[in-house]
């Protein structure tokens, strides 16, 4: 199960940052998504992995499951969830507004005749 | 136990919704209340940086829940003169904001303003390194609303960015905290320094990628090359007050570079070998020349001011980067005076921008009231520069004094001294551009006049200024006052000893199961 989780987080850290590095405002914010679900896995996997275990320590009770990741990506994934909408909003904003999804500054208009350019 | 210390949290959170579910067409009453709540914000602060000015390290645990299992805020030394700061520098753009009208310019600024104070609070107060995250994630999402506050195209394409930029900061965030996790199976700040130090040197992998991972995110944070990219574009597309607001947001990286570099992964332990020296002072050496450089190239006024808050963060940088008390007594005075600075320059763009056609550096016809702004402009750019009488300059002296006995010393003050000389040819470029050239060009005829900014704009950009002067002048007490918080900083017994000393529920876990088998 180790082998599992963890390649699974590899594999989408992975995707996560290819996404990322893409020009467009679309694939970027699959890639954050994707990346975020990576890390939620993550921190589960930072309170050691256990199965069928309870989260709530008893007496007669020596294998128990660490509650605090539990309440740690809880915290995330509904951060991270109205993050992902802002950003999708703020997003469609710019796109509708100005017809071009690029992420990155595009050159202004009067880069081409300046200086030093024929 | 005391409550006021939760109260810098407390109080905007109250304030804001109130504003949004009574006052939300009333721009009057929005404004009198966001006043009357950053006024309260300030005497708060005053009281608590007064109580805490003796050494007191003020402990609040969240629901009475003992440190290492419940929240707690801790007000020492530096957080509570981090929080008086913030709200002194809130009153000021808040009233910039009201005299200039930007506030009106689009829905909910007061409700967005008084959360975003509240986040920027919590950040400092707080003791418990996931708490942090959620602080950074609260100040975050108010400033993305306040970032395309009176919205139109270029802001929203800034505001793209800047929104992705911090996510991505955000997710490395709760990579480094899960690594810390489960290294060490805790993320109070004054527990993970004890158990750091327990951590054998053949087991510090995960450790040390955490602690990397960590600096990154407050990097990010600090606007440090080569994670400064976000900043020029969302700092020179910003509503003028939002982007002095911000001026504190950048030390917010910064303080918690501080926190967390001096108290869990403090300089001598084997775990950040390498880190401070090898990689943040080169950093923070290349910052300091990348925004001073673009302060002389930059064709936008607002892209220039921009560019010399990544420089004036890599002065900080420098300072702190040394892990000495001497440099981050000087990393302290300097970033008071680099908030105030950057804040008073950015409202000095906008006034310059509200009687302008455009803020492109080339020579136009006379603005209304450019004697006025010109003599702000100048005060401005000498503070930032580092140019005497004002405070930068005492403030570079002490980085350059801080840096004497290490050994880098020859880089740091080339750097230092030959990226002052750039940054002073970039501001009188854009000063006489703005300023002097004006007179040599003749006004159009057919043009009505541009608006004269309004004088509570003059009042709040002024009172910076004043501050300004007052840290000047009483740069000896602050220096002072700031060299005993990098003592405390070097010396946290005090601050472990509270957080984790004091008692609350659950404090013995033994003794309450001792307990528990005697009832059964």
């Amino acid at each position: 199960m180790e082998l599992l989780v963890a390649s699974a987080i590899g594999i989408l850290t992975a995707g996560g940052l290819y996404l990322l590095l893409r020009l467009r405002t679309f694939p970027v914010i699959l890639g954050i998504s994707l990346l975020t679900y990576a890390v939620n896995v993550f921190l589960f996997a930072s309170g050691r992995l256990t199965i069928g275990a309870p989260p709530i320590l008893r007496d007669d009770i020596t294998r128990y499951a660490d509650p605090l990741p539990q309440a740690l990506v809880l915290t995330a994934i509904v951060i991270s969830f109205g993050m992902t909408a802002v950003v999708v909003m703020i997003g469609l904003g710019a796109y509708l507004g100005s017809d071009d999804d690029h992420v990155d500054d595009q050159p202004e208009a009067d880069a081409d005749t300046s200086e030093g350019r024929p | 136990m005391t409550h006021w210390i939760i109260a810098p949290v407390i109080l905007p959170a109250l304030v804001a919704p109130f504003i949004v579910l009574a006052a939300r067409y009333h721009i009057g009453i929005q404004r009198v209340f966001s006043v009357v709540g950053v006024l309260a914000l300030i005497a708060v602060a005053a009281g608590l940086a007064w109580q805490a000015s003796d050494g007191t390290v003020t402990l609040y645990q969240l629901g009475d829940w003992a440190a290492p299992f419940g929240i707690v805020l801790v007000g020492d030394r530096l957080s509570t003169m981090m929080v008086l700061l913030t709200a002194v520098l809130g009153l000021f753009v808040l009233l910039y904001a009201i005299g200039s009208g930007w506030d009106d310019r689009g829905r909910h600024f007061h409700a967005l303003f008084q959360f975003q104070l509240m986040g920027i609070m919590g950040a400092f107060l707080t003791g418990d390194l996931f708490n942090l995250f959620v602080f950074f994630e609260v100040l975050l999402i108010a400033s993305y609303g306040l970032m395309i506050h009176a919205g139109g195209n270029d802001r929203l394409r800034a505001g793209v960015q800047y929104v992705l930029f911090n996510l991505i900061g955000s997710t490395l965030f709760l990579f480094a905290l899960g690594a810390i996790y489960a290294e060490t199976g805790t993320l109070n700040m004054a527990d993970l320094a004890e158990r750091v130090r327990l951590i054998t040197p053949e087991e510090t992998v995960g450790i040390r990628v955490a602690a990397v991972l960590l600096l990154l995110v407050f990097a990010i944070k600090a606007a440090l090359v080569p994670l400064h990219f976000w900043l020029p574009s969302s700092y020179a597309e910003a509503p003028a007050p939002v982007a002095a607001l911000f001026a504190i947001m950048t030390k917010v990286g910064a303080y918690a570079i501080i926190r967390v570099y001096t108290l869990i992964f403090s300089p001598d332990l084997e775990v950040t070998q390498g880190l401070h020296d090898v990689w943040l002072l080169p950093a923070a050496l290349v910052s300091l020349a990348i925004g001073m450089i673009g302060v002389l190239a930059a064709r936008k006024l607002d892209r220039l001011v921009a560019f010399s808050v990544i420089g004036s963060m890599g002065m900080v940088m420098i300072s702190i980067a040394l892990f000495t008390p001497e440099g981050i007594a000087a990393a302290l005075y300097y970033i008071i005076h680099s908030t105030l600075a950057g804040a008073t320059l950015f409202l000095i763009v906008d006034l310059v921008r509200c009687s302008r056609a455009d803020l492109q550096l080339t020579s136009q016809a006379p603005m209304a009231g450019a004697a006025l702004t010109a003599g702000l402009f100048f005060a401005g750019a000498i503070a930032m520069a580092g140019l005497p009488p004002l405070s930068g300059f005492l403030g570079k002296l002490l980085v350059l004094n801080a840096a004497f006995d290490t050994d880098l010393v020859v880089w740091i003050w080339a750097v230092v001294l030959t990226s002052s000389l750039i940054s002073i040819l970039g501001f009188a470029r854009a000063g006489s551009i703005l300023f002097w050239k004006a007179h040599s060009v003749a006004p159009p005829e057919d043009e009505t006049p541009l608006p004269r900014p309004a004088p509570l704009s003059y009042v709040a950009v002024g009172g910076l200024v004043a501050l300004l002067g007052l840290h000047t002048v009483f740069a000896g007490v602050v220096h002072g006052y700031a060299t005993t918080m990098a003592r405390d900083l070097f010396a946290p017994g005090a601050y472990i000893e509270t957080v984790v000393g004091t008692p609350g529920k659950l404090s013995k876990p033994d003794t309450d199961k001792a307990a528990d088998k005697e009832d059964h």
